[in-house]
């Protein structure tokens, strides 16, 4: 079987989406947030960017690599794995400023015990360092260091992807058990470890990658079959009925002790095999209910979480500083109700307006008459860019 | 410096929130109300049951950190150690009821549970009230360690006799987007489940008043009497889940009264 060809706008669409909820869970105490995804089952937005991230990285970079070359691809790899990197950087710079302006005027007696999150700008010299060797990662900046690292080590695995499909999703496999069995994962200032394990969440990116070069095609007779609809929706329910328990006070009595020890807890930071299975319940489900020629794909209410994931790591930046914005409204105006949904809507509108206003741009780049022509015009394809 | 960001951060917010109108001011409840499920359950406080039962007293000592003190010179009898004491006494006038506190600021659990031991033969209470949770948080600890922290401390405890409340931390709006601090109540939740022992959740309850209007806490300002009456409603919930958990017989039953 070949790998499918041409633009599969559901990637677009569904990264879209996933990164509006990773905007809306940003926000603290924001009421919206609970109408994302990760309130009602094991896994949330997060696994939705990785796995997507991985498909797009694969079709993008592998077309490149079957054409020009496993040098040229490689390149464009890390070229992309840098501009993530400066991005990372112009978003640390955004959080100082917050932690830098939180500092200077909060001073409320209740709370001298979190103002210890300041401690690390006494030690700038160490902290900035630290954060420029994404040792030192404030909350909610989780997510691009690991982007860095995977498309760091994206090359070679790419390569082995195009030749030995199934070796490379084995190796993928076995590291992330050899992680669980050994605890690895990589060092964080000034304590503890990545919030997200690379050396775990490697396994759902590679498994992007493995669909999108003809795995998913592979499988398309287990993914199709009845049996594996109905195990796929029986754990959603499964997972969605121990959603519950979390905030409906008096449930999690009705939970039996054996099942509490089984499942808990459920690591995020080594992608809990729970949050993989999940993950892969939605998937099935998606791919099942959601074909790839939807009508409403081509709709007009489609294109705006559709031109969102067409620029994702933009619109993922973005999200991370509107979340700030919104907080910081919520914090200085007012934290009812009504602004928190007003935040939320706002930001959605103002990513997809600067994503709507990015696809303008590379159009009328494209057309300028001294331009020559993109030698990656793929890189659009499929998800946008990687 | 402050001014250029404020401005920037304002104009942005303004943009974001084009018709809005000046704050809503929270109306401050009278009393700071709790919903049962949050303060009452199944998980028992047995020695003080008996302690109260048998000797007619009770010694409970508070193991926490920044946030379970108050700062200047009536910040000792304000915070909710002292509080509970007097709540507790209120309530329980026949029984001789003292709370010690052994707080230090900059601790993490690891460094609280390496204490307890001392703890036991110090001061031979019946209930520890142990507070932690929020410098783990900030200094993003392995949440693992962190609950390996947790168990190392309870053991001792169990070992040494004394009943165990675990508080975990408070609700602050403002930092909330700096400090992450999910993994951490959620591994003081599961371990409270499975040891059995009561959760004070601090975080739940001061979000409850928070939501509800009783108490303004995005306030910024130096505002004292803000914080001694959120200490004075924690102390007083407290009193009200040892009352209940271990069974005992109050004068009168409220939390706010």
């Amino acid at each position: 079987m070949h790998a499918p060809t041409g633009r599969d706008l559901r990637l677009d669409f569904f990264r879209g989406i996933a990164l509006w909820l990773i905007f809306l869970d940003h926000i603290p105490s924001n009421l919206v947030a609970w109408g994302t995804i990760r309130n009602y089952g094991f896994s949330d937005a997060t696994e939705i960017f990785v796995f997507v991230s991985g498909y797009t990285a694969a079709f993008v970079y592998g077309k490149e690599m079957r054409e020009r070359g496993f040098i040229i691809a490689g390149a464009h790899i890390l070229r992309r794995a840098w501009q993530i990197y400066v991005a990372h950087v112009f978003l640390f710079a955004i959080y100082l400023a917050e932690i830098s302006y939180v500092a200077t005027s909060f001073e409320n007696p209740l709370y001298a015990e979190e103002m210890n999150i300041l401690d690390f700008l006494k030690q700038p010299d160490v902290t900035i360092v630290q954060a420029l060797l994404l040792k030192f990662k404030p909350s909610n900046m989780d997510v691009l260091p690991l982007y860095i690292i995977l498309l760091l080590l994206f090359p070679p695995i790419l390569w082995l992807l195009q030749f030995r499909s199934s070796l490379a999703l084995g190796a993928s496999v076995l590291l992330y058990v050899l992680t669980w069995h050994f605890n690895w994962n990589m060092p964080s200032y000034p304590s503890g470890h990545w919030y997200f394990n690379p050396f775990a969440w490697q396994l759902l990116f590679v498994f992007g990658a493995w669909c999108a070069l003809g795995g998913a095609q592979r499988l398309s007779r287990v993914t199709q079959s009845p049996v594996t609809l109905s195990i796929a929706a029986a754990y959603l329910l499964f997972a969605f009925v121990i959603s519950l328990t979390w905030y409906l006070p008096g449930m999690s009595q009705y939970v039996p002790h054996w099942l509490e020890e089984l499942i808990y807890p459920i690591d995020k930071v080594n992608l809990d095999v729970l949050r993989f299975a999940h993950f892969l319940a939605l998937a099935v489900l998606t791919v099942r209910f959601v074909p790839r020629d939807w009508p409403l794909l081509k709709s007009w209410w489609a294109w705006p979480p559709i031109v969102c994931g067409q620029h994702s790591l933009e619109i993922f930046c973005l999200g991370v500083f509107l979340s700030f914005a919104a907080h910081f409204a919520m914090v200085e105006v007012s934290s009812a109700v009504w602004v928190q949904f007003v935040a939320s809507g706002v930001g959605i509108v103002v990513m997809v307006a600067v994503a709507g206003l990015l696809g303008w741009y590379k159009r009328a780049e494209e057309r300028s008459p001294g331009s020559r022509r993109r030698k990656t015009p793929d890189a659009d394809l499929a998800g946008g860019e990687a | 410096m402050k001014t250029p960001v404020a401005a920037t951060l304002a104009g942005l917010s303004v943009a974001l929130l084009l018709a809005l109108a000046g704050s809503v001011v929270a109306a401050e409840g009278q009393r700071c109300e709790v919903p049962d499920y949050l303060l009452f359950g199944n998980n028992e406080l047995k020695h003080v049951t008996e302690a109260v039962k048998k000797d007619r007293r009770l010694t409970i000592a508070v193991v926490g950190t920044g946030s379970s003190i108050l700062a200047g010179p009536d910040g000792p009898l304000s915070a909710y150690p002292a509080r509970l004491e007097e709540a507790l006494k209120r309530r329980l006038p026949s029984v001789a009821v003292k709370v010690v506190t052994l707080v230090r600021t900059r601790m993490s659990a690891e460094d609280l549970a390496r204490g307890m031991a001392k703890l036991l033969v110090d001061e031979k209470p019946d209930l520890v009230i142990w507070q932690t949770g929020t410098l783990d948080a900030i200094r993003r600890i392995e949440p693992d360690d962190f609950r390996a922290a947790l168990e190392e401390g309870l053991e001792t405890l169990h070992k040494g006799g004394a009943d165990v409340i675990l508080m975990n931390m408070q609700y602050s709006p403002r930092t909330d987007i700096m400090i992450a601090l999910g993994p951490y109540a959620d591994n003081m939740r599961v371990v409270a489940q499975q040891h059995e022992i009561p959760l004070f959740d601090r975080l739940a309850i001061m979000r409850h008043w928070s939501d509800t209007g009783a108490f303004d806490l995005y306030a910024a300002g130096k505002d004292n009497v803000l914080a001694h009456r959120v200490h004075d409603c924690i102390g007083r919930s407290i009193a009200s889940m040892i009352i209940d958990a271990a069974h005992l017989r109050s004068v009168d039953s409220k939390v706010g009264q």
